[in-house]
C-alpha cells in the first residue's frame, strides 16, 4: 500500500497552513471593512475547508465518483440558500 | 474454501464504505444547511441584532478551540498514517490525543455557554442566540458522537483489530471527524467574527 498521502511533513504544513489562516481571520476581523468583513471571512474559511477536504480527508486523491458524492450536498446548499432567499429577499 | 467466502474483494469493500460515509456526511451538510438558511435570512432581517449579539461572544476562546480542533484532525490524519504503515501503538497514542483534544474543546464550549447564562443570555434571548445555541449545540453533539466513535475504534486498535492490510473503520472515523472540523470552520467566523 504506497498510494498514500502527502505524508506527515505535508500534513503538518496543512496544520500549520489552517493555523496561520485562523490567526489571519481573527486579526481581519478587528478591522472594520464593512461588509467585507464576511467576504473575507468566508473566503479564509473556504480555503481552510479545501485543505482540510484535499489533504486530510484525502479527496485530492479520490475518484471522480467520491468526489461526485463530496460535491453533491455543497449543490443542494447552495440550492437551498439561493432558493429560500429568492422568496425572502423579495416580499 | 470453507464455505466462508467473502462478498467482495478488499478493494471494493473500501471504495462502498468510502462512498458510504460521503453519503452520510451530505445528509449532515444539510442538516447544518438548513440552520445555516436560517442564519443568512435572519442576518440580512436584522443586521443591527446580528452585529451587536456577535461582540457579546468570546472571539479568543472561539479562536482557541478552532486551534484545538484543528490540531485534533491532524493528529487523526496523523493516526491514519500511522496504521497504513502497520503501526498500532502509534494509532493508538494518536487517537487518544484526539479524543483528549476532543474533550477539550467541549470544556471550553461548557466555559462559554456557562458564562452566557450567566449574563443571561440564553436561546430564548434573541434570534442570534437562538441561531448561536443550535448550531454550536448541534455541532457539540457532533464532537460527543465523534468521541464515541474514535473511543470505539481506540478499543478495537488495542484488541488488535486493525492492521497495514485491514484499517477501513479508522479511515472512516476519520473522515466523519474532519467533518466536525468543517462545519466549525464555518461556525466560527460566521458567530464570532462576522455576526
Amino acid at each position: 500500500m504506497k498510494e498514500h498521502g502527502p505524508g506527515n511533513v505535508g500534513y503538518i504544513a496543512v496544520w500549520a497552513a489552517l493555523v496561520v489562516l485562523t490567526a489571519a481571520t481573527v486579526a481581519v476581523s478587528y478591522v472594520h471593512l464593512g461588509m467585507m468583513n464576511v467576504v473575507v471571512a468566508l473566503l479564509i474559511a473556504s480555503v481552510k475547508a479545501s485543505l482540510v477536504a484535499l489533504f486530510f480527508m484525502h479527496l485530492r486523491r479520490e475518484s471522480r465518483l467520491v468526489w461526485g458524492f463530496a460535491l453533491t450536498p455543497v449543490f443542494f446548499l447552495v440550492l437551498i440558500i439561493a432558493g429560500t432567499l429568492s422568496d425572502t429577499l423579495f416580499r | 474454501m470453507t464455505g466462508h467466502e467473502p462478498h467482495m474483494d478488499p478493494a471494493t469493500a473500501r471504495e462502498a464504505a468510502t462512498l458510504g460515509i460521503w453519503t452520510f456526511l451530505a445528509t449532515e451538510v444539510l442538516l447544518f444547511g438548513g440552520l445555516f438558511t436560517a442564519y443568512v435570512i435572519f442576518r440580512i432581517q436584522y443586521p443591527r441584532m446580528f452585529y451587536d449579539d456577535h461582540l457579546k461572544l468570546d472571539r479568543v476562546l472561539g479562536a482557541v478551540n478552532t486551534i484545538v480542533l484543528i490540531g485534533s484532525s491532524l493528529t487523526v490524519a496523523l493516526g491514519i498514517s500511522a496504521i497504513r504503515k502497520g503501526k498500532v501503538r502509534l494509532l493508538r497514542m494518536y487517537l487518544s490525543f484526539t479524543i483528549l483534544l476532543a474533550a477539550t474543546f467541549l470544556g471550553i464550549k461548557y466555559l462559554e455557554y456557562t458564562e452566557k447564562f450567566s449574563h443571561g443570555l440564553s436561546p430564548g434571548t434573541d434570534i442570534f442566540f437562538s441561531l448561536y445555541f443550535m448550531l454550536t449545540g448541534l455541532h457539540g453533539i457532533h464532537v460527543l458522537a465523534g468521541m464515541v466513535v474514535l473511543g470505539a475504534v481506540l478499543y478495537l486498535a488495542g484488541k488488535g483489530k486493525y492492521s497495514e492490510s485491514y484499517h477501513t473503520p479508522v479511515e472512516i472515523s476519520g473522515l466523519y471527524w474532519h467533518f466536525v472540523d468543517l462545519v466549525w470552520i464555518y461556525l466560527f467566523p460566521l458567530l464570532y467574527l462576522v455576526g
